[in-house]
């Protein structure tokens, strides 16, 4: 017959059946050697079943003059009619005496995943012949909204999923000008991101006057960039070789744009984070038209010179901001948001409190 | 450009925004984070718990113990020893905590040996609000018990009066999820008898046990139900290995034949650690959403005003000490 006698902890592992793969041996205390397979990552799994079932809430506010594409550039963003354009026939331009905000909220579903998305326009801004605090209609709602989350958290008998209406991101449209932020950039910023991750972007980068263009195209000529034939317009060149003037700029007014620095969580992150961080602001073009290239359909803004096409890389970088904000740090605006501006914002209210 | 960001299986299909990923970027996080959970292990001595635990989690957290004879027992009241142990398994961290009560039920007059454990519950949950009410929440430290195993004896008949007045006590506090201990003392038979002797006590003390949450559509709607119908989980623990076939597996060696672990026709031992694992994340949320809410609004009635307005001033001091140091 077999061997039957029992024996002690210190043998070699048991042979596991082929699904099961061997797990690196982890001492555990005493010195002890693990064998087998628990089956912990069924943990992961049932996050993400949550997840999906559960569906999730994402609040961005854009903001920026009137006629700066920014109602264009939500719907590129979310492939869908989420704004309403200004600029629609029968819808008459009026800019606002002071400074309104607009929430519209949709839900919108991919791939089984629901999400909950509000955007919160603000019309009227910067667009005063004295544009003095015309941030402070938007500092207020963004804190009220933090207000509002508070009070549902210290309720006695709180609900099971507090609504998140707190503002996850904060789009900052900069008018192509091409040089530098302007004073009312800057103390927009400077006040903005220290309550909010803020996200700048150079808009209507696709307006470039003839002196810009040729200045590029010299550039272009010398890089290998570029399809021949096709005067490719890597919109984000001219603006570029100013990029370290911005990023001066913000650097000397210690202004901390998303993602900020301060909270990359370890190597891996930061090395992720630098290479957004090298090229903001993107430079970017919205478009909600389809146009016929090279046999397939594209989002683009179709020009005597060619089709500019928002998704290609090669012409502007609406595919970095798309990535920023939906694909790849949706999550991590919003945690940093819950962790870190809404925490500061609820420790001074507690002090204030007193 | 784009593979700079973030390596997306998703193709730039036309129409597709590419928020769907975010299951992907949770499931990120969560493996750098890690997990935390908190088990509790009740039941009078000699019943198999240490061993099962070593079983459970393939370690061995009582390397060096000192079993104490029966006259320490007497004067013994219920101790709480909490063991910690990270576990990493295909780069997923879980940092595991086992409490253990030894001395639960040893005492000749067993009347308050739970008192202390309530307590235990309760001090966890306090800690919790008060970090959860601090000023500083950027490390809290979740050591609330997500799960309270309780072993039933397969001696007796059913539930004693000291199994109903604990679960009673305690069902409000944390998951019970009851066990039967030693299950190889009984055959098939006599299992199914006990089990469906405690099940029907439980339901008529009106004691509320951990509920399985119904199966999505895509789980495996059969394996949930054969899972609940095994509700008390029969099991059998054991630290030694023994061969069998060639195959060395964890058993007991008796004259008769060896009873194995982990074989689903010889006890529930699988299907407790199956239901375990698969349930870590649900057990957190009922302890969270139910469990310690309830215990938040009780306190918060009682004391008449929030927490943190008791507790400000220690941690504004704190605060300031930090900015100091800062």
């Amino acid at each position: 017959g077999s061997s039957l006698e029992p024996e002690e902890q210190s043998m070699e592992p048991p042979t596991v059946p082929e699904e099961e793969m061997p797990l690196a041996t982890v001492p555990g205390p005493a010195g002890c050697q693990m064998f087998g397979y628990v089956g912990i990552e069924a943990v992961l799994d049932q996050m993400k079943v949550k997840t999906m079932k559960m569906g999730f809430e994402f609040n961005i506010m854009v903001v920026g003059q009137s006629g700066l594409g920014k109602s264009t550039m939500v719907n590129t963003l979310f492939k869908s009619k989420v704004s309403r354009k200004a600029s629609q026939p029968g819808q008459q331009e009026r800019i606002p005496r002071t400074v309104q905000l607009q929430s519209i909220t949709h839900v919108i579903e991919e791939k089984g995943v629901k999400m909950k998305l509000t955007v919160t326009d603000t019309p009227g801004f910067g667009d005063q012949i004295n544009n003095d605090n015309c941030w402070d209609p938007i500092i207020k709602y963004i804190n009220e909204q933090y207000e509002r989350y508070l009070r549902e958290e210290i309720l006695i008998t709180r609900k099971r999923k507090i609504p998140d209406t707190r503002v996850h991101g904060c789009v900052y449209f900069v008018p192509p000008t091409g040089h530098w932020l302007r004073p009312l950039d800057l103390e927009f910023m400077r006040r903005l991101s220290k309550i909010v991750n803020v996200v700048p972007v150079i808009a209507k980068a696709d307006t470039l006057t003839l002196e810009e263009r040729a200045e590029f195209k010299q550039r272009v000529r010398a890089s290998p960039q570029g399809a021949p034939g096709v005067p490719c317009v890597p919109l984000g060149a001219p603006l570029k070789p100013h990029l370290p003037q911005i990023q001066e700029d913000l650097k000397a007014h210690a202004i901390s744009v998303y993602p900020q620095q301060d909270f990359d969580q370890d190597p891996e992150d930061r090395a992720l984070n630098d290479r957004i961080r090298e090229k903001i602001p993107f430079a970017v073009v919205g478009a909600d038209q389809e146009h016929q290239v090279n046999g397939k359909r594209v989002l683009g803004r179709k020009t005597k010179w060619g089709i500019i096409e928002v998704e290609n890389a090669a012409h502007c970088e609406f595919p970095l901001l798309r990535d920023l904000l939906i694909r790849s740090h949706l999550q991590d605006l919003k945690d940093i948001t819950h962790n870190v501006h809404y925490e500061s914002y609820r420790v001074r209210r507690l002090n204030e409190s007193n | 450009y784009t593979q700079l960001l973030f390596s997306c299986q998703f193709s730039d299909s036309a129409g597709y925004v590419g928020f769907a990923n975010l299951p992907n970027q949770v499931h990120r996080k969560s493996v750098k984070k890690g997990f935390e959970f908190t088990l509790m292990v009740v039941g009078e001595s000699g019943l198999g718990k240490s061993t099962l635990i070593n079983s459970l989690f393939l370690t061995d957290l009582y390397p060096e113990r000192y079993i104490p004879g029966a006259a320490e027992k007497i004067e013994r009241t219920v101790q709480i020893e909490a063991s910690t142990v990270e576990i990493e398994e295909r780069g997923v961290k879980l940092r595991l905590t086992v409490v253990d009560t030894p001395g639960y039920g040893d005492a000749i007059n067993s009347q308050d040996c739970f008192k202390t454990i309530i307590q235990y519950i309760d001090n966890q949950f306090e800690r919790y609000l008060h970090d959860e009410s601090g000023l500083n929440r950027r490390h809290i430290i979740d050591n609330r018990v997500h799960c309270c195993f309780y072993f039933i004896s397969p001696f007796g008949h059913g539930l004693k009066p000291l199994d109903v007045e604990f679960m009673k006590a305690l069902h409000g506090k944390v998951n019970i999820v009851p066990v039967i201990a030693k299950a190889d003392t009984l055959t098939l038979k006599e299992r199914e008898r006990l089990k469906r002797r405690v099940l029907d006590e439980i339901s008529e003390h009106g004691i509320r046990i951990y509920q399985l949450p119904d199966a999505d559509s895509d789980e495996d709607e059969e394996f949930k139900e054969q899972t609940r119908a095994s509700i008390p989980f029969a099991v059998i623990g054991s630290n030694q290995l023994i061969e069998v076939k060639g195959k060395k597996i964890r058993g007991r060696l008796y004259p008769w034949g060896v009873v194995e672990v982990e074989n689903p026709e010889h006890n529930d031992f699988l299907k407790l650690r199956t239901m375990l694992v698969t349930h870590m994340q649900d057990l957190q949320e009922v302890t969270q959403d139910l469990h310690y809410e309830n215990f938040r609004s009780e306190r918060l009635k009682r004391t008449g005003k929030p927490v943190e307005e008791e507790v400000v001033d220690k941690d504004r001091i704190l605060q300031q000490k930090e900015a100091e140091v800062r």
